[in-house]
């Protein structure tokens, strides 16, 4: 009888730490307060600077710790047909995303930025093409495409034909500043 | 409340909702053509019958249990008795008899009523339209097989002339969902690249729900279509009015609020006739001042429900694909007062 007791009480234990555990994972978070926008100056594009550097804010994009948001995010990226350059992640006319290179930084805010105000030799500004939200949750998959995003929010497949390896079991790169390769200058 | 009270209580409740649900607008026991009336006879047919087979079985089963409870009292033998084995083939075999019979008459109404409701498809229909399910709202295109320009593109809202034939058309651009106006006919689906049709009749002039009826996804339950059955007159002269773009603003906010529109995300996903706005993934806007509802059905077409659709749908229908919006109050207000001039 007591016996019975402890099982009973160690499986109720069990199932309420599972179900605790599992309610982050699954939870479909619509409503994330996402980064402010405004806050996000142009990035320098030049390496000189007048005066002392001011501190860079990090900005913490919470839609990486949000598997739907992170999906949303992959369905933008081809939807948006940042595929027809980047592949995906690869790289072909524009620069691979799922290496450790970052010409123009690989912090949430400096995707942002990218992609919003586009880039010289191609990239093309999404501003008013794309809401603050959406662009926030391509900026979060850009930024999981080289394992940069949590793996329990990475997306584990793809909504078509497996192309590669699925984000969530990406390698985590350590991101690092490059500058333009030679060969994306265009000669005047 | 005593237990007698709270039973009563509960009765008159049951009995509420079954009574709530003859009249509505979206009620298979309130037709409004000559298909939902075929169905609706079969749904009394079949009520009636099984409530009649239900009240006798139940008595037969309350005379056994009491019979069992008096005869349990006294000890009998377990001797055979062959009298009483010969009653109880013949009250089986009765009962199997008229149980077939009975089954035998359902099916049969039901197979009558099943090809009158596919009856009016042998003619060809006076109207065409197609209805494609989108996650999750209604694209409604009355084609115009002569003159393509003539199509009319609309969302979430059907028009149909009464008296006439109408040809539903069903397409999904994603999952499976399925078309239910229980007014007027039954449920039937509409599966990714495999196109279904329906056909039917409205008689009835009115306004009716129709909704979704397979499980599409989280906003299923908000996936609604208003249906309008009126007189053919009435029908042409808002198909007509369909096929018109809307006005040119006039006034210098509608004039802003159409810059924006057409410059900035809406016209990335949505369409309005005559402007630069041409999106294929939202529902036509071209005269959304007409509708009565938006967002499928989710609220009233009003100023300020618009208002907080265009900011922050994700708050109203969590799922959908419209992101949320940052405007400033006066281009949300030039904004909401150029979509209210698309009459």
């Amino acid at each position: 009888m007591k016996k019975d007791i402890r099982i009973i009480i160690s499986a109720a234990l069990f199932l309420v730490i599972g179900l605790i555990l599992a309610c982050e994972r699954e939870e479909r978070g619509f409503r994330v307060q996402q980064p402010d926008s405004n806050r996000i100056a142009s990035k320098q594009l030049g390496t000189l600077q007048a005066g002392e550097t001011a501190p860079t804010p990090v900005t913490q994009n919470e839609y990486e710790n949000n598997a739907l948001a992170l999906s949303t995010g992959k369905q933008l990226f081809s939807q948006m047909n940042c595929t027809g350059c980047h592949a995906h992640g690869g790289g072909g006319i524009g620069p691979p995303l799922m290496d450790a290179k970052w010409i123009y930084g690989s912090q949430p805010e400096q995707v942002f930025a990218t992609i919003v105000e586009g880039r010289p030799n191609g990239m093309p500004a999404f501003r008013n093409k794309l809401s603050d939200q959406q662009v926030w949750q391509l900026a979060a998959y850009v930024r999981s495409i080289s394992g940069q995003a949590p793996k329990d929010t990475a997306p584990g497949r793809d909504d078509d034909m497996q192309a590669k390896t699925p984000e969530n079991s990406q390698h985590k790169e350590k991101p690092k500043n490059v500058a333009v390769p030679k060969s994306a200058e265009t000669s005047q | 409340m005593t237990q007698r009270s709270a039973k009563l209580t509960s009765l008159f409740l049951g009995a509420g909702l079954l009574f709530a649900a003859c009249g509505g607008r979206q009620s298979a026991v309130n037709a409004a053509g000559i298909q939902a009336e075929r169905l609706e006879s079969l749904w009394w047919i079949f009520f009636w019958i099984t409530a009649v087979v239900y009240v006798i079985v139940m008595i037969v089963l309350i005379i056994a249990w009491v019979k069992a409870r008096r005869s349990s009292a006294q000890e009998q033998p377990d001797v055979p008795d062959p009298a009483r084995h010969r009653r109880a083939t013949t009250v089986v075999g009765g009962a199997l008899a008229i149980t077939v019979v009975t089954l035998f008459i359902l099916m049969v109404t039901s197979f009558r009523a099943g090809g009158a409701i596919n009856s009016l498809s042998e003619k060809p229909p006076d109207l065409s339209v197609k209805v494609t399910g989108h996650q999750w709202w209604w694209q409604i295109e009355y084609q115009d097989d002569v003159t393509p320009g003539n199509n009319v593109m609309t969302a979430n809202e059907l028009h149909v002339p009464v008296g006439r034939t109408v040809k539903i058309m069903l397409e999904s651009d994603d999952v499976i969902h399925s078309l239910w106006m229980p007014n007027f006919h039954g449920k039937k689906d509409l599966i990714p690249i495999y196109p279904t049709t329906f056909y039917f009749n409205a008689d009835k002039p009115g306004t009716y729900w129709g909704q979704c009826a397979e499980f599409c996804g989280y906003q299923h339950a908000k996936m609604r279509l208003v249906i309008t059955a009126e007189s053919p007159e009435d029908f042409q002269k808002w198909l007509d009015a369909g096929r018109q773009t809307p006005p040119i603003p006039t006034e210098a906010v509608q004039k802003h609020g159409e810059e924006i529109f057409t410059t900035s995300v809406c016209a990335q996903c949505h369409t309005i006739q005559g402007t630069g706005a041409n999106g294929r993934v939202g529902p036509d806007l071209t005269h959304i001042a007409s509708r009565p509802y938006i967002g499928a059905g989710a609220m009233q077409n009003t100023s300020d429900n618009l208002a907080n659709w265009i900011l922050d749908p994700q708050k109203i229908k969590p799922g959908i694909k419209m992101p949320q919006n940052q405007f400033s109050d006066e281009d949300l207000r030039a904004l909401v007062t150029y979509l209210e001039s698309l009459k």
